[in-house]
């Protein structure tokens, strides 16, 4: 982390001062992760497309303000995060939150589906169909859920990381990220559960 | 099947999230262990927890930039892959 930051700090020095090789560099270490991110949690290539260039036109706008307290990766999150949920305002659809429906009266989160399906050949566990199904199951989620998920399990950034990108506490977090988990567990288990042998279930 | 028979299950399951994370203190670690390998329940909701996070990272894994995309975003930003400025 100490190396990352000092290597952040020849980097910031440059993106200030205009160095158009400091910001090719940028780009190309983080498109990808954003483009993901933002794909992720819009579910259209187009949208992910429209807040990947958004976001990197105003890290550059916006570069001489950043004073480099968190790492450059996790202020570029931020704002994407930020443009992605601008963009599902914009859209906002009636869709019902899986996530919200784990609570139980008291407000704690539990399964609700016990199936073993570990036991799965890899094959059928990782296929083009599952993918289709893990995209569609991160739909359902409310998007406070959806990006801690993202953030957290896809992107790879600790829990107070993840906390900082959101502007959000760590205690938080984690009770958004618990939810995204039960729920797509939920999405999965209800998808693999047609694949079982009868006598498994 | 409903999955709130016992109180033990219930408290055990608020904590496997710090488990799976590594973040769950040694003693609680150890509660938990205990429970799970003489509780078939918790066990399935554990291994699917992890399978489940584990089949999302490696969807993202196989998410990639598209060239297109990304010949696009250097274009808006108007910027060359070698760093020089277009004109």
């Amino acid at each position: 982390m100490e190396n990352e930051l000092t290597s952040q700090e020849a980097d910031l020095t440059a993106l200030k001062a205009n160095d158009r090789f400091a910001f090719a560099k940028l780009v190309d270490a983080h498109s990808e992760p954003i483009y993901r991110l933002a794909l992720k949690m819009l579910g259209s290539e187009q949208d992910a497309e429209d807040v990947l260039q958004e976001s990197f036109i105003k890290a550059f706008k916006n570069i001489h303000a950043f004073e480099g307290r968190s790492k450059l990766s996790t202020w570029l999150y931020r704002i994407a995060v930020n443009e992605s949920l601008m963009l599902l305002r914009k859209h906002k659809a009636d869709i019902v939150e899986l996530d919200a429906m784990l609570e139980t009266d008291e407000g704690e989160l539990m399964p609700k589906q016990i199936v073993d399906w570990c036991c799965l050949p890899e094959k059928e566990l990782m296929s083009s169909e599952t993918r289709r199904v893990i995209n569609e199951g991160l739909k359902t989620l409310s998007d406070s859920s959806r990006a801690a998920f993202l953030l957290r399990d896809m992107e790879g950034l600790s829990t107070k990381e993840a906390a900082e990108v959101l502007d959000i506490s760590e205690s938080a977090l984690k009770v958004r990220l618990m939810r995204a988990r039960l729920a797509l567990r939920e999405y999965l288990t209800h998808y693999f559960s047609g694949k079982l042998p009868e006598r498994l279930l | 099947m409903n999955h709130h028979d016992s109180d033990s299950c219930h408290e055990i399951l608020q904590q496997v999230n710090a488990y799976i994370d590594g973040e769950l203190d040694p003693g609680l670690c150890t509660l938990l262990e205990t429970h799970m390998a003489s509780c078939s329940n918790c066990t399935i909701v554990y291994n699917t927890l992890k399978k489940t996070i584990e089949l999302c990272q490696q969807d993202g894994q196989k998410t990639t930039l598209p060239p297109d995309i990304r010949k696009r975003l250097y274009a808006s930003l108007n910027l060359n892959e070698d760093g020089s400025q277009d004109e």
